[in-house]
């Protein structure tokens, strides 16, 4: 509860201190510390310390899982406003809207990590979609910006639509919006049409959500038309924050066969062809903007193994595997804005021009590709352990290390143009705090790949 | 009336709002469409609302089911008109720079 209060809180008091300082920077920094305040009252929470004492009615249920997910998305929040504050005020003239606006998306986020009633889900992700349509749309006079923003606001307009439906005919059959009453044996295995339509409707909602094929269409044009930083934020926070709600939505569904609908077999069907159709168009992109969407598209395939299976292990793994993939998500994106070219080109000889940027660049596509002693290794790896444990479909574990195979390719062509080809390399003015920046979060990725219980270990003691 | 009947009309009106999205090329009407499947959810949360009321009311006089369904509607009602403020708000921001709300216009993203 915590988190959700404070950030609303805080996401009105950067609207306000917008009115009365006028320098950018000092609002980076106004924005650092609330995100600061906002991430150690959410670890308190974890240990029990609540500020509010609100009465939920169920609504919410504050577990472990839910609360690290929070600290998780908040501290990635954090590691991105401090890596690329500098490139959000740069966006336009109204850099406190921004930081309002990215403290009202982790409201969402916070409520959608632990909601309890489809009412919550629907609210939470409403909070969290809304002001980053306007996010999108951030850069007034770009054409590209404008159409980003269009798109995607009628296509999660429209998912919701979708979402809605869902809802209301589960209700119209089992009389409740608790998704306790959903994860019930009875209803889950049920053959009732109202509630099996109602779950299909919000599968492909949640599918439109997380980009998943075949409702993926919107997510490279958005992701490419967006301002840079604000695609950093989507691709990473936002994009786990719609798994963790996708995850809790089917936790019983996944676990008994129902009598009408496989779903296992739907789901086998979403991730192959999210793999497929990421990984293989993001062989052919000539922009590297354009070339991390599809690969957001590609790694959202692996992340929804964790749906599929559904185990102790696949909640632990999709937890790291949020935590790597947005760390290096948004390692790779503060270097990518840093770049005056975006193409592949634009990244010839970096490796001379900013030797330090480069290696660090290099680890968070490693990582990405998941290459062993990078955080992307054991991500990976939890999530194929947990397909292996249910012991079936054992056959989409080698498809989904051949299509991680393919995705080696398109990251390495990345680090081979640093290292391996002439040219200039030119980047924007480097700040040193930028390069002290970007070591750390090295050094994180590399700690998380070789331990990564220091995370693990929070989801249960 | 029977539940059918609400089921029915909401269904349908939520198809014409669907086929909508799908085929009209108006952003504008895009985005009527995406209302009207706001408002067929809202009509069935309702009738739904009535109906589990109906069913609980036999068993027991003070029963408060299906009241969660009108709030929710409520909801609804409040987020819509939040996603509508900020949807005209960035059709208004294209058509300042195109001076046409098609969406047959959005193809700068594609090459």
């Amino acid at each position: 509860m915590n988190a959700i209060i404070l950030s609303a809180i805080l996401g009105v008091i950067m609207m306000f201190s917008g009115i009365w300082v006028n320098n950018k920077a000092t609002l980076r920094w106004i924005a650092l510390a609330g995100l600061l305040v906002l991430l150690i009252s959410n670890i308190a929470e974890m240990y029990g310390y609540r500020i509010w004492n609100v009465n939920v009615h169920n609504m919410l249920y504050f577990d472990r899982f839910g609360l690290l997910f929070n600290s998780v998305a908040i501290g990635s929040t954090f590691i991105f406003v401090a890596l690329s504050g500098s490139d959000i005020n740069r966006v336009g003239k109204y850099a406190a809207e921004y930081y309002t606006l990215i403290f009202f998306v982790l409201t969402g986020i916070t409520i959608i990590s632990v909601y309890t009633s489809l009412l919550m889900l629907f609210l939470g992700i409403e909070i969290m979609s809304i002001p980053l349509y306007i996010l999108t749309g951030s850069d007034k006079r770009n054409l590209k910006s404008n159409e980003a923003s269009l798109k995607y606001f009628l296509m999660g307009a429209f998912s919701t639509g979708l979402m809605l439906m869902g809802i209301t005919l589960i209700y119209g059959a089992t009389g409740s919006f608790s998704i306790e009453v959903l994860n019930n044996p009875a209803i889950a295995q049920g053959v009732s049409f109202l509630e099996i339509t109602g779950m299909l409707f919000l599968l492909v909602s949640m599918a439109f959500k997380v980009s998943a094929a075949p409702f993926h269409f919107w997510t490279p044009d958005v992701y490419d038309g967006a301002p840079g930083v604000f695609t950093s934020f989507m691709a990473t926070v936002v994009k786990a924050a719609a798994f963790i709600a996708f995850v809790k939505l089917f936790d019983a569904r996944m676990s008994y066969s129902s009598a009408v609908v496989d779903w296992k077999m739907l789901l086998c069907i979403l991730i192959i062809a999210t793999l497929l159709i990421g990984n293989i168009t993001a062989v052919f992109q000539q922009s590297v903007k354009r070339m991390l969407a599809y690969s957001s598209i590609a790694q959202a395939g692996f992340m929804l193994f964790a749906v599929f299976s559904m185990n102790e292990m696949a909640k632990e793994g999709i937890i790291f595997y949020a935590v790597s993939y947005s760390l290096a998500t948004i390692g790779v994106f503060a270097v990518l804005l840093k770049m005056k070219d975006f193409t592949f080109e634009g990244y010839n000889g970096l490796a001379k021009s900013q030797p330090v940027l480069a290696f660090a660049n290099t680890v968070f596509l490693l990582s990405l590709a998941g290459i062993p002693l990078t955080a992307g290794f054991f991500a990976k790896y939890f999530m194929l352990a947990s397909v292996i444990q249910t012991g079936h479909y054992l056959w989409m574990v080698i498809v989904a290390v051949l299509f991680a195979a393919v995705s080696v390719y398109y990251y390495f062509r990345v680090i081979q143009a640093m290292y391996f080809k002439t040219g200039e390399g030119e980047t924007e003015n480097i700040h040193p705090g930028f390069k002290t920046g970007l070591i750390i979060l090295t050094v994180i990725i590399i700690l998380l790949g070789v331990a990564p219980n220091l995370i693990i270990n929070f989801l249960y003691f | 009336m029977p539940i059918q009947y609400y089921i029915g009309l909401a269904a349908t009106l939520f198809c014409i709002g669907i086929t909508g999205v799908l085929i009209r090329r108006n952003a504008i009407i895009i985005f009527m469409c995406i209302e009207l499947m706001l408002n067929a959810v809202n009509l069935l949360l309702v009738a739904f609302s009535k109906m589990h009321y109906a069913t609980a009311f036999i068993r027991n006089a003070n029963t408060t089911a299906g009241s969660d369904a009108q709030l929710f509607v409520f909801f609804i009602m409040v987020v819509a008109a939040a996603e509508v403020s900020v949807g005209l708000a960035i059709i208004v921001m294209m058509y300042r720079n195109t001076h046409s709300v098609d969406v047959n216009y959005l193809n700068r993203l594609k090459n």
